[in-house]
């Protein structure tokens, strides 16, 4: 961790101000950020399925919303476009 | 707030890269709050935009990690991608808005303060537990006297003191890894 950032004075009114300058992110958002990883690897699993089985890479291209459903992803519009480009690499 | 400031950025960012999931939820927790400010306050976007802007940040984050050049350089990576990002949104919210603008120099402004806002918050890690609560809650969570006497068990008369105490420790947590800023 790096503290190599200028800083003028360590004056309490000046450490309040920034401290209050990064208030928490909404939690929602934190979570959903941090479940990427998993995401990505479900997202993975489905390509390499429809890789291997061509009647299920037709399901997945007719209806991706719902792949995405039963493998526990949220089909968010951005999470569609991520599993479209995927497949049509 | 943060359990493993052991790791330096480039540490964390190595463990990331390796497929540790504790260390994404690590970077996550460790960014999460200076990217959403970046989009609120520097860029002023509404709340639903910025949503969108913190996600796809640590979405490309996650993608495109093996790109970073020098892992200590992540915060100032971050920060530029989540300026590229904000900005493409304003731009395309000023296609039906065309008076949007963005002023560069109050976002250099603010960015410049949420990066020694990250380096106090940063600070706050090797603080002991009691004021590393105190003082996220009274100053980063708004929260008053009361809810924070209720939470902690702390009779309210005394919260004022501690916050005092804390804030002197966190000074000088600073002061011993800035020396020079001490002197100013």
């Amino acid at each position: 961790m790096s503290f190599g950032s200028p800083m003028s004075a360590y004056d309490e009114q000046h450490l309040g101000e920034l401290l209050n300058a990064l208030p928490p992110a909404p939690d929602a958002w934190v979570r959903a950020a941090k479940e990427i990883p998993q995401t990505r690897e479900r997202l993975q699993r489905i390509v390499e399925r429809a890789e291997a089985d061509d009647e299920y890479r037709r399901r997945v291209v007719a209806n991706p919303e719902a792949a995405l459903e039963a493998a526990e992803v949220a089909a968010q519009a951005d999470t569609v476009e991520i599993l479209r480009r995927k497949l049509d690499k | 707030m943060s359990m493993r400031v052991e790791l330096t950025d480039a540490q964390l960012v190595a463990r990331c890269r390796e497929g540790d999931h504790e260390a994404w939820n690590e970077l996550v927790e460790r960014f999460s709050r200076y990217v959403y400010a970046i989009c609120v306050q520097a860029f002023k976007l509404p709340e639903h935009d910025a949503e969108d802007v913190f996600q796809e940040v640590f979405a490309r984050a996650y993608e495109h990690l093996h790109k970073l050049r020098d892992d200590e350089a992540i915060r100032p990576w971050l920060a530029q991608l989540t300026r590229r990002l904000c900005i493409d949104r304003l731009r395309a919210a000023a296609h039906e808005q065309p008076d949007e603008d963005v002023e560069t120099t109050e976002v250099d402004d603010t960015i410049t303060r949420l990066d020694e806002a990250l380096t106090v918050h940063e600070a706050l890690a090797f603080l002991p537990d009691n004021c590393r609560d105190i003082l996220d809650r009274f100053f980063a969570r708004d929260e008053s006297y009361r809810v924070i006497g209720e939470a902690l068990e702390l009779p309210s008369g005394t919260i004022a003191s501690r916050i005092s105490r804390c804030l002197a420790k966190l000074r000088l947590e600073l002061e011993g890894r800035n020396p020079e800023a001490a002197a100013s």
